[in-house]
């Protein structure tokens, strides 16, 4: 699939950013400053995104700001999953009082305009990858719970866990070795959707200025950065956000494919 | 109406304790942040004043009593005194309220206005050119971050094309910009579900019934189609109305737009709790009445749920 390809290209650019990166992302150079995209610069050097307000080298920078993306991204998929996943299997499996808690909990989330508790917790605890990982993922967690709360609720009532409980299987061994491996592919396809949703929430985060702190090179940084020049120099915004949006659209539809291919109960809704 | 009273009264209830909920978080974010006394007063204020100051606002209280008075206030609409504008906080969101109001109001009519013809269309014009770039741009327009989309349309129809201004509230033109920032998601996620809504019930038998006694293909879109269509679409549409609120921060921002989202980042900067908490608990309450009022819509549309 092209969109997993996608995603493996943007982890080797990654990984491998300061071998691809064709300068220094916080080298600053007074006489390159503000050039345009080109390929042979005033220092004699290409310049394919152009050079920022700092003359720093643009393409560079957004190689290493998908550094950023990607591990805030894939922290708070893992963060948002476990939790998520575990709220919603206990509360399928549980029912009653406690089902009424955690789903209530996650009305109450859902209704709410998530980037102001986002922003006011940054503010408390300030901003940092930690942070950032622990607030994006628990921003995710109600997608995977109720997913996952229906899915249990329907296998609950099944023969085979019927049966295993008459058998005199506990119930930790239900979930673990019954329930988790049916539901797994509906786990995989919404990480995949909230992996979309982590990059572009941290890019916002990073663009209101509550996200990774400058000199780090962040796309939503870059944007932000780039906002003051969009009149004398639109590359230093525009090439960042090119790429998140690529990103954000190739990801998204990746898990629209998956839940296709994998999951064809999910469909449509 | 069976079972109508009920109904209400328990989505009444729901909604009461999202409410709470949402006022305790705030308040116990808020109350972590830090002390705002600090921002208020010149730094060389004498111990004497701080004290003054945290005594004049309550923050000397232990914290159950701080949660109890503030919850007893929240109730009679009582928010406090904004620390930064020194006017009571109701009327400080009160100001911005309509800002935000007329942007998410144009926002949305414009999403719905331009989306539910486009989907209507792409269902009826299957698999055409048209249909494909339609869902294309609905993809996209999904897909991409709001904010980002705003510095696009500033840098292509702001500067490079000069059509509107960048920045600012005043006539007519101002508003174009931001409301398509911040319908572009809605709008596209209404014209692809109305497109498959649509298409789902171009299937239907009754509508191989309608054409086969020789209805027009007018009426069979007009009367038949849309009325059944009409339950998804008005679900998601409603739901987009309460998403409009929370990309609003965000839009607001990237547009200097002079409303409750602007200003609660700003308040948020400023440490400005009694704002703060009146903006996100306006926001919370708008997008719960709309919930409801979409509840109560799906009754009046599909007369199987009046029944049950």
């Amino acid at each position: 699939m092209a969109g997993v390809a996608f995603v493996l290209f943007l982890a080797v650019v990654a990984a491998a950013a300061p071998w691809l990166a064709p300068a220094d992302p916080l080298r600053q150079s007074l006489r390159g400053r503000l050039s345009p995209p080109t390929f042979e610069g005033s220092d004699g050097r290409a310049h394919l995104f152009g050079t920022d307000h700092l003359g720093r080298d643009v393409l560079s920078r957004v190689i290493y700001g998908s550094r950023v993306s990607l591990i805030v991204g894939f922290s708070a998929v893992v963060v948002g999953g476990l939790l998520g996943a575990a709220l919603g299997i206990i509360a399928g499996f549980a029912g009653g009082r406690l089902d009424a808690v955690i789903m209530t909990i996650a009305d109450a989330q859902l209704a709410f305009p998530f980037i102001l508790l986002a922003i006011g917790i940054i503010a408390v605890l300030g901003p940092s990858f930690q942070t950032l990982i622990v607030v994006i993922g628990l921003s995710g967690w109600v997608s995977y719970a109720r997913i996952l709360r229906s899915q249990v609720l329907s296998l609950r009532s099944r023969e085979f866990v019927e049966a295993i409980q008459a058998l005199g299987g506990s119930v930790m061994r239900v979930v673990l070795r019954h329930i988790v491996p049916n539901v797994l592919s509906s786990i995989v396809v919404v990480a995949t959707l909230e992996l979309a949703r982590s990059i572009v929430l941290e890019a916002t985060l990073s663009f209101l200025g509550l996200g990774i702190q400058p000199p780090t090179p962040s796309w939503g940084g870059m944007i932000q950065e780039g906002r003051d020049y969009l009149d004398t120099a639109w590359w230093i915004a525009t090439f960042p956000g090119l790429i998140l949006m690529l990103t954000s659209v190739v990801v998204s539809r990746t898990g629209d494919g998956l839940r296709d291919l994998l999951d064809p109960t999910l469909r449509g809704e | 109406m069976r079972g109508f009273v009920p109904f209400v009264g328990h989505r009444i209830f729901r909604a009461l304790i999202a409410l709470w909920l949402v006022s305790t978080v705030v308040f116990v974010v808020m109350r972590l942040s830090g002390d705002p006394v600090p921002l208020l007063l010149p730094p060389d204020a004498p111990l004497s004043e701080i004290l003054r100051v945290r005594h004049d606002l309550g923050l000397d209280r232990p914290l159950p009593v701080q949660y109890g008075v503030f919850l007893s206030n929240v109730v009679r609409g009582d928010f406090g005194r904004s620390i930064h504008y020194r006017v009571p906080a109701v009327d400080v969101v009160r100001g911005y309220l309509g800002a935000t109001l007329e942007l998410g109001m144009t926002a949305f009519f414009l999403a719905a206005l331009v989306a539910v013809p486009i989907g209507l269309f792409s269902a009826m014009k299957r698999n055409s050119p048209l249909d494909h770039a339609a869902m294309t741009f609905a993809l996209i327009g999904q897909s991409a971050p709001t904010f980002f989309l705003g510095i696009l349309f500033i840098l292509l129809l702001a500067l490079k094309a000069d059509l509107f201004p960048t920045s600012g509230r005043g006539d007519w033109k101002h508003l174009v910009l931001p409301a398509l920032t911040l319908g572009a998601f809605a709008m596209a996620s209404i014209a692809r579900l109305t497109r498959s809504a649509v298409l789902e019930v171009l299937g239907a038998d009754y509508i191989r019934t309608a054409r086969a006694k020789g209805v027009s293909e007018m009426w069979v879109v007009a009367k038949h189609t849309l009325k059944n269509a009409a339950i998804p679409i008005v679900t998601i549409t409603g739901l987009q109305f309460g998403t409009l609120l929370g990309g609003a921060v965000v839009t607001e921002t990237v547009f200097s737009w002079p409303g409750i989202g602007r200003l609660a980042v700003q308040s948020i900067n400023n440490r400005d709790y009694p704002v703060v908490q009146c903006t996100v608990f306006v926001a919370a309450l708008l997008f719960i009445v709309i919930n409801f009022v979409v509840d109560l819509l799906y009754g009046f549309l599909d007369p199987r749920i009046r029944t049950h």
